[in-house]
């Protein structure tokens, strides 16, 4: 009965109760669409930054990191770049060399990553090849040809075909400089990438560093992005001599961002049930004090202040109850099916997000668990927003009540 | 629990007394009451406006405290009863009636009638067979699914007095039952209320200024300044309609 008393005072006033439930329901619509949102967005930058810029984990001199300096190349990379490659969890691996130094053409010039690659096994860990825009991407046996990113192509004024002249450091601190012919154009969602990273074949940058052939870098991609941790671990035993970091350790601000999501979405959540409860307890006491008489006279009959407590408190949880799954319904509809057509912004936020490293098309994402979270934190909500209005119904006086007109 | 002695007493009061202490000037709204109610009564509380009579109504129902004095129901002492005790002794011997019916809204008329049971936890059969008798002698059987909205003033104490009685209490205390009702209403309304006194021995005890209630008491009580001025037992009184 109590159930029933308290279903049925819910749709006394039904457009208020309506418009506390709708306001529960786009609350929760909106919060786990921005939650899935910036899940969509983070993992979308994470599998993009591993499937394309920092793969799984990489390998370095120990002191590499340090500066740049081309003289901290691995040693015996080839045989190191073999038997990783040989390990069934690895999926690609790819040596490169790098140094950062000059790149100027006939009209301009700026300063640029250089990258020696092996351009097959490149591909293989971050597609590179099907970034080409313009122009055709490298082959092994190319010499002296370059892939430069479009902006800075257009930076420096440069066309297929265009000479680009390479200066830098040699491993001896001698200053070299190489010519090369722009063979391909890439885009990159990564402006930064775009803008600062230049591709020629291995051997070219290594005879020009002097490196003996030897690589300063090793990416990995894994088929498991699971067992990086344990991999990272195990080669850093079976290599000492190396450093070996995981793509965590190598974007910190990736990895920072990957494990406090969780923290902030919880925040963000607690803020909206927190501004939806207050909306719940109004709406609650405005039921409570327009029932003073009703309550005053429940209390006269014999309703003991567990029951009443216990009315008070259903209403509510009915109220969010009902618009709770309704709002998380339309989230999960609205979710499904921007995570398979996107959210397109490149309209408005193209650069910006390009900046940091995002695609201006987001894919929203919400793992079931996040739902029956929300509906954990939405319950706690309808309990904690319930206790208020049931105790001003507790503190009533019945004979004060019954007279109340 | 203390008891009183007496075996056919409902209500016994010892020097109840209730001073309201809130406004600038104490208020004695019940002044050194000793009374006395026997099982079957049909009592009149009257006096004028002011005179303590709802005051005292509620002490002897449990919902007030007294400020001196004691409060004996069916032979236990209301005072020495925690909150959440009155409240179950109000709901297992004391049937109210108030003068603005004060029914659930949301309920229909069998719902409201059956509420107390679902209180005292009776079964659906025993519940459903004191609603169907108390909707017969209440004459509401053709509004059993009627919610209070579509029912007269009338009917709506009518199903108020048969609220009162669904949980078998040990009497009733109606507080000016008739004020908000007409000339034939109230009076079938009495016709009722003094029919289940005199088939059921129901107690019934009314605070009124209604001339028409006063007529039917078979015992007066008058309050002047919250004490008792009179107290007439009547052997004649008028008959129903």
């Amino acid at each position: 009965m109590l159930l029933v008393i308290a279903w049925k005072n819910i749709w006394r006033n039904k457009v208020r109760s309506l418009i506390v439930m709708v306001s529960v329901m786009m609350g929760l619509w909106a919060g786990a669409f921005i939650l899935a949102y910036v899940f969509g967005m983070i993992n979308q930058r994470l599998e993009d930054a591993i499937g394309s810029e920092i793969s799984h984990l990489q390998l370095h001199h120990p002191e590499f990191d340090i500066d740049y300096d081309p003289q901290f190349y691995l040693d015996d990379s080839y045989s190191l770049i073999e038997e990783i490659g040989a390990n069934p969890m690895v999926e690609a691996v790819s040596g490169r060399v790098l140094v950062y130094g000059m790149v100027a053409s006939a009209s301009s010039s700026t300063g640029g990553k250089l990258i020696g690659v092996n351009p097959d096994k490149e591909n293989h860990v971050t597609q590179l090849g099907s970034n080409v825009v313009e122009g055709e991407y490298l082959l092994p046996t190319d010499k002296n040809k370059i892939i430069v990113g479009k902006k800075l192509a257009d930076k420096l004024k440069l066309k297929i075909r265009s000479k680009i002249v390479l200066t830098f450091q040699d491993v001896n601190g001698d200053i070299v400089a190489g010519a090369f012919r722009v063979k391909g154009i890439f885009r990159s969602y990564n402006s930064t990438i775009e803008e600062g990273n230049l591709y020629v074949n291995h051997a070219d940058l290594s005879t020009l560093l002097k490196t003996n052939g030897q690589v300063h870098e090793i990416a990995v991609l894994m088929y498991n992005g699971e067992m990086v941790k344990e991999y990272v671990s195990s080669l850093t035993q079976q290599y000492p001599g190396a450093l070996v970091e995981s793509w965590k350790e190598l974007s910190p601000e990736l990895g920072l961002m990957i494990d406090s999501l969780d923290q902030y979405m919880v925040i963000f959540f607690v803020i909206i049930l927190l501004a939806l409860s207050f909306g719940i307890v109004n709406t609650m006491l405005m039921t409570v004090l327009e029932r003073v008489k009703e309550i005053g006279m429940l209390m006269a009959i014999g309703m003991n202040k567990i029951r009443l407590f216990g009315m008070i408190f259903w209403e509510t949880i009915f109220m969010v109850l009902i618009a709770a799954p309704l709002g998380l319904l339309l989230a999960y509809v609205t979710i499904y099916w921007l995570s398979i057509y996107g959210l397109d912004l490149s309209a408005i936020y193209q650069e910006g997000y390009a900046a940091y490293g995002f695609k201006p098309i987001i894919y929203p994402k919400l793992e079931a668990i996040y739902y029956y979270r929300i509906m954990t934190l939405v319950i706690i909500t309808a309990i904690m927003a319930s206790i208020y209005p049931a105790i001003t119904a507790l503190r009533l006086d019945p004979v004060k009540a019954i007279r109340k007109i | 629990m203390e008891t009183s002695s007496h075996e056919n007493c409902v209500i016994h009061t010892e020097d109840l007394t209730k001073i309201y202490d809130e406004g600038a000037v104490p208020v004695k709204a019940v002044d050194n009451v000793h009374l006395h109610i026997e099982r079957g009564e049909f009592t009149a509380l009257v006096g004028p406006s002011g005179s303590g009579k709802t005051t005292l109504l509620n002490l002897i129902g449990g919902l007030d405290k007294p400020t001196s004095g004691k409060v004996w129901v069916h032979q236990v002492d209301m005072s020495t009863l925690s909150k959440n005790e009155l409240i179950d002794f109000r709901l297992n011997n004391i049937g109210f009636v108030f003068q603005a019916y004060n029914l659930i809204p949301v309920l229909t008329t069998t719902e409201n009638v059956e509420f107390v049971m679902l209180l005292q936890k009776k079964d659906k059969e025993e519940r459903k067979s004191r609603v169907n008798q108390l909707l017969k002698e209440t004459g509401l059987e053709d509004k059993a699914d009627k919610r209070p909205s579509e029912l007269s003033g009338g009917q709506q104490q009518r199903v108020a007095v048969a609220r009162a009685l669904a949980s078998k209490p040990q009497f009733v205390l109606a507080d000016e039952p008739t004020a908000n009702l007409d000339s034939k209403t109230a009076e079938n309304l009495l016709d009722m209320m003094a029919r289940l006194n005199q088939e059921e021995g129901m107690t019934f005890i009314f605070s009124t200024h209604d001339q028409r209630v006063i007529d039917r008491a078979r015992r007066v009580i008058t309050l002047v300044d919250g004490a008792i001025a009179s107290d007439e037992v009547r052997e004649e009184v008028a008959m129903a309609t």
